[in-house]
């Protein structure tokens, strides 16, 4: 049995050809879902397949990649995705996020500001933002067409009337550019502002739905909303309990079974960098190695 | 030297790469110059950015749609048919992308492929090859920030007019690469253009 | 002091350590080989080839050895290899009417040209264990009939004949589609629908098929011939201006016949419901041609009210390697929504019962 060598960056230069076209197109229509003719990948569907495909398509040998699932670079699928392009594509890879010329993510968009030179590439499970208004994709296509998205403030003016503000706290819908809904990939909405008038180009990959979409940098990016309920992003109470950074998205971390938590930072470089400047929370103790 | 074989990319993988970051970059910031590092050597007319970006982008699966005196040209044709292997039309509205050696053989914007409404992916890519004479413009949109001006190789005529008609037919149309000496310009449909 | 969790890298490395080690087992018993796979185990490897679509016995073993004989997992494991294989160019037809045929049975026909032949089938056979196969006993040479050498049209073709059934192809297409090559659209063409179908799990669309005959979508099947043996096939070289042959391949194919009372343009005639799928695959090419038909309602003027019926919902479902990655990936950390969630709860909950804030949420008073 003689098992082909697999070309750089695993896809063969074809299927290539294929998702950059596609990704040209996501760039020339802001928001606008590009279908594109997605590859079976070495990791299970829903794991990041089109967000890999994506990195695989504009990725060469002088990138810097950082790979983050949660806003983490230690989490076993960033993990396992930056194994896999430091094997088949030969690339440095980093954590630090002012080091990467390309930053795969599933579900954060880093604290540092990101600048020109950097591609934002988020892994998307469900690219089709009025997917759980309506499954199906003949009908979606026609909203989008027409530009009806009456139904997606009907679903979140009901969330208003129902709990008394919208009740969406990730993959909060935007409007690109004046035109298209997108789905911002399940972000919390405290990063959507990000997303606005950013530096970088933002591209998405969705493997199993298989849609390519794009947002150019300064772009305008608006979280949908009302005026009586004007968006809003989440507060956290305390800052991290590691480095002391408010405004900063945390995760919860359970301590105990008597309702004992603390809040850290989700972008663990971020948290890092900040403890090596010397900044301190109430939970850092003193030395950073220990926590290596 | 045989110019059908000879001429494409000295490596096929990272050549191919390279270009694409450069034509990504150019949409992705409209009126940005990127330069095209390639190798890639076509017969003439066909320019080596042209070559280039054929080579990158273009294979089986895409429609491509030359100009009259390129596709006149036995070597040009023989050369994109052994190192692309795309199919060429002679229908211009089906075309994926179009290769124009020469602005004036510049076909009106509306003859192109605009895609639908439903799909506006499914429009043509115009790839013009541009001389050096440019004029002062003033670019708008998204790529772009505030506003840019520059000065662009743009075709004569009614040229920014016809752009703004494409502009105004969003989410269809058509998105134009401008190539010139090593370098590539993105005009996609989103930009607007202003004479400064 | 905290210590955040860490280490990803070196978990994973032995999470895949003691992968490989339970694969493997109690080293005293021998390692299988692919060769008693691919021999033993026939029927995983020929459904590891059709839905994992690529028709290669060797990689199909190795994949259920490496699976430790998850054959989803194996599926997996073929496609995204037969994802980065070099496409040279498309097959022509495989000609199923000159199979070196090795069961055919007709439901329709008690004889036919041809004749029946059951073939190695389960079917008749009672279902005891049978412990003389656990103590390894000796098996009998087969008796098999001397290839038929008498012509086998296939059922299909002799109703057709008689026009009583609908022409093979009710809608001619110049350029058969490629799913893998070119992303779905729906409505799909049938040539897309079958190809999905024939790589689409055996069990969803078994399910399905049981549907149809439960009342969700009522089709009158009978099974006009299911077929199994091997066929040619051929590539046409453009530059050698004739077709080459490649090789054989072992398919099973069922053609269900569908009473259909006609409608104002097309007369009273049986419909035509197909399956294909490579190798032994006898359940899964019959559900297939019930699904397929099924999934004609619509054209053939139909109402389309059951899920067999409706393709979005069929075609988007039936690719167990994408539905296995999306369930599965639930496994992943949600950590960030999860968080947005909570906080969202909280909020709701304080302001539905400011009183008890301070005591229900202690947390709020630090």
């Amino acid at each position: 049995m003689n098992i082909a060598k697999y070309n750089f960056a695993y896809l063969d230069e074809q299927t290539k050809r294929m998702i950059r076209r596609a990704i040209l197109k996501g760039i020339a229509v802001p928001g606008y879902q590009v279908p594109f003719a997605s590859r079976e990948m070495p990791m299970p569907y829903g794991w990041g397949t089109g967000g890999v495909q994506v990195t695989a398509s504009i990725i060469g040998p002088s990138d810097v990649l950082k790979v983050i699932d949660q806003g983490a670079d230690d989490t076993t699928n960033a993990v396992s995705i930056r194994a896999f392009f430091a094997k088949v594509a030969e690339v440095a890879v980093t954590t630090h996020t002012e080091e990467a010329t390309i930053i795969q993510t599933r579900h954060r968009i880093p604290e540092a500001k990101l600048t020109e030179g950097q591609v934002l590439v988020y892994q998307v499970p469900i690219p089709e933002p009025l997917r759980f208004l309506e499954p199906r994709e003949t009908e979606t296509r026609k909203m989008h067409a027409l530009e009806e998205y009456g139904l997606m403030h009907v679903k979140l003016y009901e969330d208003i009337a129902k709990h008394g503000r919208i009740a969406t706290t990730y993959a909060y819908p935007v409007k690109v550019e004046g035109r298209y809904v997108m789905d911002p990939s399940p972000t919390p909405k405290f990063d959507n502002p990000k997303m606005h008038m950013s530096e970088v180009l933002q591209l998405f990959g969705a493997g199993r739905e298989k849609r390519i979409y794009a947002v150019p940098p300064h772009t305008q990016v608006v979280s949908l909303d009302f005026e009586d309920h004007p968006f809003e992003i989440q507060h956290f109470e305390e800052p991290c309990a590691l480095c002391g950074a408010t405004g900063v998205y945390l995760d919860e971390v359970i301590l105990d079974d008597k309702g004992g938590h603390m809040f850290v930072c989700s972008d663990t470089d971020n948290c890092e960098d900040r403890r090596e400047h010397g900044h301190r929370g109430k939970l850092a103790g003193h030395a950073l190695e220990a926590a290596e | 030297m045989d110019t059908t074989i000879e001429g494409g990319f000295a490596d096929l993988v990272l050549g191919a790469q390279s270009v694409f970051r450069a034509v990504m970059e150019a949409l992705a910031r409209p009126g940005s110059v990127q330069s095209i590092a390639s190798d890639a050597a076509p017969p003439a007319p066909l320019t080596p950015e042209l070559g280039a970006v054929a080579l990158t982008l273009c294979d089986h699966d895409t429609l491509v749609w030359l100009d009259p005196v390129l596709a006149a040209n036995e070597a040009v044709v023989a050369w994109l048919a052994f190192h692309c292997g795309a199919p060429l039309t002679s229908d211009i509205g089906a075309a994926a992308f179009a290769l124009v050696s020469d602005v004036t053989l510049l076909p009106r914007i509306d003859a192109f492929g605009q895609g639908t409404d439903e799909y506006p992916d499914r429009s043509t890519t115009v790839v013009l090859a541009v001389g050096s004479a440019a004029k002062p413009v003033t670019l708008k949109g998204p790529g772009i920030k505030d506003q840019f001006s520059t000065q662009l190789p743009l075709p004569d005529g009614d040229f920014i007019e016809q752009w703004a008609e494409n502009r105004a037919r969003f989410p269809r149309g058509v998105d134009l690469l401008l190539v010139r000496a090593g370098t590539v310009v993105g005009l996609p449909r989103t930009t607007r253009i202003s004479e400064a | 002091m905290y210590v955040a969790v860490k280490g990803g890298e070196a978990a994973i490395a032995n999470a895949h350590r003691l992968l490989a080690d339970r694969r493997r087992g109690d080293r005293s018993v021998p390692a299988l080989r692919l060769d008693q796979i691919i021999e033993q185990l026939g029927l995983a490897v020929d459904r590891t080839m059709g839905e994992g679509s690529l028709y290669d016995r060797e990689l199909a073993a190795l994949a259920i050895l490496q699976s430790r004989g998850d054959l989803i997992e194996a599926i997996f494991l073929v496609r995204a290899y037969r994802t980065t294989l070099p496409r040279f160019g498309y097959s022509k037809p495989i000609d199923t009417a000159a199979m070196k045929i090795e069961r055919r049975v007709s439901a329709t026909f008690k004889d036919l040209p041809g004749g029946q032949l059951l073939g190695p089938t389960f079917d008749y056979t009672h279902r005891l264990l049978d412990p003389s196969i656990a103590e390894g006993a000796a098996v009998d040479e087969a008796t098999a009939r001397a290839s038929a050498d008498e012509p086998a049209p296939r059922v299909t073709d002799l109703l057709d004949h008689q026009g009583l059934i609908e022409p093979d192809v009710s809608e001619v297409q110049d350029e058969i589609g490629d799913l893998t090559r070119e992303p779905l659209e729906f409505p799909l063409n049938r040539d897309r629908r079958l190809q999905a179908l024939a790589r689409g799990d055996e069990g969803f669309l078994l399910a399905l098929g049981y549907s149809t005959q439960r009342g969700y979508g009522r089709s009158h099947p009978f099974v006009g011939e299911i077929r199994i043996g091997e066929v040619e096939v051929e590539l046409d070289i453009p530059e050698l201006g004739f077709a080459v042959n490649l090789g054989r391949i072992r398919v099973t194919e069922c053609q269900m016949v569908n009473k259909f009372k006609g409608n104002a343009k097309v007369p009273p005639q049986f419909t035509r419901g197909y399956g294909l799928v490579f190798g032994q695959a006898e359940r899964k090419a019959m559900a297939m041609s019930l699904v397929d038909r099924s999934l004609r309602a619509a054209e053939l003027g139909e109402d389309v009210n059951h899920p067999a019926q409706d393709e979005e919902f069929v075609i988007s479902h039936s690719d167990n390697v994408q539905s296995t990655g999306f369930v599965e990936h639930l496994k992943l950390p949600h950590y960030v929504d999860f968080q947005g969630e909570l906080g969202l709860l909280r909020e709701m909950r304080a302001e539905h019962d400011v009183a008890d804030d301070a005591e229900a949420y202690p947390e709020a008073a630090e």
